[in-house]
């Protein structure tokens, strides 16, 4: 629905007229809320059922314009109804709660709720959700390259959109070797080329994602054409264009995933934290293992508590986007490829003693994904974190024979590894040298883990460029994600949509930022834009990766040919093989993964990550 | 209209102590603001609905911190956190303070000091209704005499 179709409200009108779907299981703050909301002349309906607000929606997509929802309620959790809403319905979210903690807001953020207000509401912020409602549209059509529907103010989005896509074209073009011509090719229009004949939209539902997921790993991520993908999707009515830009979501997606797991497990071996929130990680194991974050809130560790929540986060929707929310126990720690090129023993000694004795060494729990040792290995310089193994039950980390063959090296040297808050300070640097190790705990926590994570990969890069040595060291990593990725950003280049995103991390790590680290900042801002949502993980079980993502477009258009963010869909994607460069495969709360190596290691430089970085 | 500026002024006053003794505060007066022809009892229905709401929480945790079996205090932490939304959005400020103490013995799973706040919340919940009663009563009795409600800053 375009803000020019508001139709019979009365189009020019807007935001009066704009419908609003109240939800809320208290009466007092029901009726409250809906006479706030007609005071603003909004055309609102209440429910106190979330089931039954979903019922409405399902009926009739169009018939709502936002939906604004309690958290708690005791037919079905807040966050849940915003998954739904925003993988079926693709609508705005708005959560609404008397509990302001930073955790809960993170969650709901992460979870794609494009705001988060506190009770009691006040009639002013009421009077500026519609924005909500326009945005949305814009990024839509942006995304669908409609340029057909004058928009007045949709420059913004769109040329945001814009820049954004062509400059991860770009990009991507430039990373990977794809030799997918076709897929470059369409890669290659702008937004509005291909998309100029309208084309119904798709729409990733799970269970479609989950059979790209498993076509793409059945090929190989490298491997994966659309067209190949394609047919052993045998999907009626999907065209190669629909996969070829899903898939470029996915490798993004899984980019920055590894990024982040690598942050993560760099940060949480630095630290030592027992949190296990952060060694939760998601694991992306190189084909996309999408880990899922298991329960949001564990995820918050105090690594990112003590993260401000960013813009990067705000936009980092999706907690899917980061790991597939169904992982099943939230203790789990996955962790990343762990590469360890230089003293595995070490390493591995170090890894394991960091698993944080909490988690529930479900390191790599759902992550199906096969260690790609092999593949990683070659790159000593890349940091990849390595791909653990997945391993169901218990694969704590380091300890898990699992990953071992992983090679968890320990940290490799990057700095960046460690990026947390808890200033996980690796300062590898001085032995890093050799061991490029990463450990990437994927950790993400709900999607926010991405932000803070993206410090952390490029940890990984930065070994492949074989600069270990220098970059590394020493910055002492303690940073939060978002240093990194302010950092990462600079030389990427990245096209990305949220600008604002590394701003807001708040890094303070002063680690190099090589390359690596941009492929770190770079995975988070795809990151951002690319997951917003996380599919109904739980749905999705433990998954490998891709189950739960769920991309979703916008309405009408084609956004599929748009490596454009879509920020409401929650990609998994798979983490493209690291061709060289960089991108760690597992961001995992490298934050607790970090802590918790630090704390085994009892300082100096025992900790394995800080010697290796 | 001497008796109605009278009962005017009463009203002003009453509403003023109100808010001096901080049993309602900022929202309450917003919500008086959205007050208007077109719902002239909005605030009257709101409170209504909350003094349900807020009844039936305080028994369901009477209840709850009684059961000799084991005390859910998960129970108690959903009673009281509905009970502290219901209460900042209507501006019960004395009970919404009520609750966030509560809560700390609720999770730190104290049943006495539970007890006791249940008890406190209880007192601040009757003094809120007693007020609020008082103050529609005001109202009507101003309307009733053809006057206008004042408004109060």
């Amino acid at each position: 629905m375009t803000v020019e179709q508001i139709g019979s409200e009365g189009k020019d009108q807007f935001p009066i007229g704009m419908r609003v779907l109240a939800v809320d299981d208290d009466p007092t703050c029901l009726l409250l809320l809906g006479t706030l909301l007609r005071r603003c002349q909004y055309h609102v309906t209440t429910t106190s059922q979330a089931k039954t607000a979903l019922k409405m929606l399902r009926e009739n997509k169009n018939k709502f314009d936002l939906v604004i929802s309690d958290v708690h309620m005791p037919d079905m959790d807040g966050f849940k109804l915003l998954e739904h809403v925003g993988l079926e319905m693709d609508l705005p979210v708005i959560m609404l709660s008397a509990n302001g903690d930073t955790k809960l807001v993170m969650k709901g953020i992460t979870h794609g709720a494009c705001d988060y207000l506190l009770k009691p509401v006040r009639i002013e912020e009421l009077q500026n959700i519609w924005q909500h409602v326009v945005r949305r549209k814009k990024k839509d059509r942006c995304n669908s390259g409609s340029k057909d529907k004058p928009h007045p103010d949709s420059g913004e989005a769109a040329g945001i959109g814009n820049v954004d896509n062509n400059g991860k074209l770009n990009k991507k073009r430039k990373d990977q070797n794809e030799d997918e011509d076709d897929e470059r090719d369409e890669n290659g229009h702008d937004n509005e080329d291909p998309s100029a004949q309208k084309k119904p939209r798709v729409v990733w539902s799970v269970e479609l994602h989950r059979k790209f997921v498993a076509a793409v790993n059945q090929l190989g991520i490298d491997k994966a054409v659309p067209k190949k993908i394609l047919e052993l999707m045998n999907v009626e009515k999907l065209t190669r264009e629909n996969v070829a830009s899903h898939l470029q979501k996915f490798r993004l997606y899984l980019k920055r995933i590894s990024c982040v797991a690598n942050q993560q497990a760099n940060m949480a071996a630095a630290l030592g934290t027992a949190d296990s929130a952060y060694l939760r990680m998601g694991s992306l194991n190189g084909l996309g293992n999408f880990h899922t974050l298991a329960g949001s809130d564990q995820l918050h560790n105090a690594a990112f508590r003590s993260f401000p929540p960013s813009g990067v986060l705000g936009r980092l929707n999706t907690p899917a986007g980061l790991g597939i929310r169904g992982l099943p126990s939230p203790g789990t720690i996955q962790l990343g490829h762990v590469q360890n090129s230089g003293n595995p023993t070490n390493d591995l000694s170090k890894l394991q003693s960091f698993v944080p004795g909490n988690h529930n060494t479900n390191i790599l729990q759902g992550m199906p994904m096969s260690l790609e040792l092999d593949r990683l290995q070659h790159n000593k310089s890349v940091g990849h974190i390595g791909e653990l193994p997945t391993t169901d039950s218990t694969t704590v980390f380091p300890g898990s024979g699992n990953l071992v063959d992983a090679r968890i090296t320990g940290f490799s040297n990057n700095p960046l590894l460690g990026v947390t808050s808890n200033s996980l300070m690796l300062e590898g640097s001085s032995q890093q040298a050799t061991s490029h190790t990463s450990v990437s705990a994927i950790g993400f926590q709900n999607g926010n883990a991405l932000s803070d994570f993206t410090s952390i990969a490029p940890a990984s890069n930065q070994l492949q460029d074989s600069k270990a040595g220098s970059q590394g060291q020493a910055s002492p990593i303690n940073c939060n994600a978002g240093q990194i990725i302010r950092s990462a950003p600079q030389e990427w280049n990245a096209p990305r949509k949220d600008a604002p995103y590394q701003s807001h991390a708040s890094i303070n790590s002063s680690i190099p930022i090589n390359s690596a680290m941009i492929q770190l900042g770079q995975c988070l801002d795809r990151n951002n834009s690319i997951f917003h949502r996380t599919t109904d993980l739980d749905s999705v079980g433990p998954l490998n990766f891709v189950d739960p993502l769920s991309i979703k477009h916008g309405e009408g258009d084609n956004s599929i040919m748009e490596p454009s963010v879509i920020e409401k869909e929650g990609y998994l994607m798979f983490q493209p093989r690291p061709h060289g460069s960089h991108v760690p495969d597992n961001i995992g709360s490298l934050e607790d993964l970090a802590s918790a190596m630090m704390k085994q290691e009892g300082g100096c430089n025992g900790y394995s990550l800080r010697t290796s970085i | 209209m001497d008796f109605v500026n009278q009962l005017q002024r009463k009203f002003i006053d009453y509403s003023s102590s109100l808010h001096r003794e901080g049993i309602v505060d900022d929202q309450f007066t917003q919500l008086r603001k959205l007050e208007d022809e077109n719902s002239p009892h909005f605030v009257m229905e709101v409170a209504s609905l909350f003094f349900e709401d807020c009844e039936k929480l305080i028994n369901n945790m009477a209840i709850a911190l009684e059961q000799k079996q084991g005390v859910d205090f998960k129970q108690i932490d959903e009673c009281i956190h509905q009970l502290k939304g219901s209460s900042s959005s209507i501006g019960a400020m004395r009970v919404k303070n009520a609750c966030i103490a509560f809560r700390s013995f609720s999770d730190a799973q104290n049943r006495e000091g539970c007890l006791r706040c249940l008890q406190q919340l209880s007192h601040e919940y009757s003094l809120l209704k007693n007020k609020l009663q008082t103050l529609f009563l005001l109202e009507q009795q101003i309307v009733a005499a053809g006057g206008s409600i004042p408004r109060v800053h």
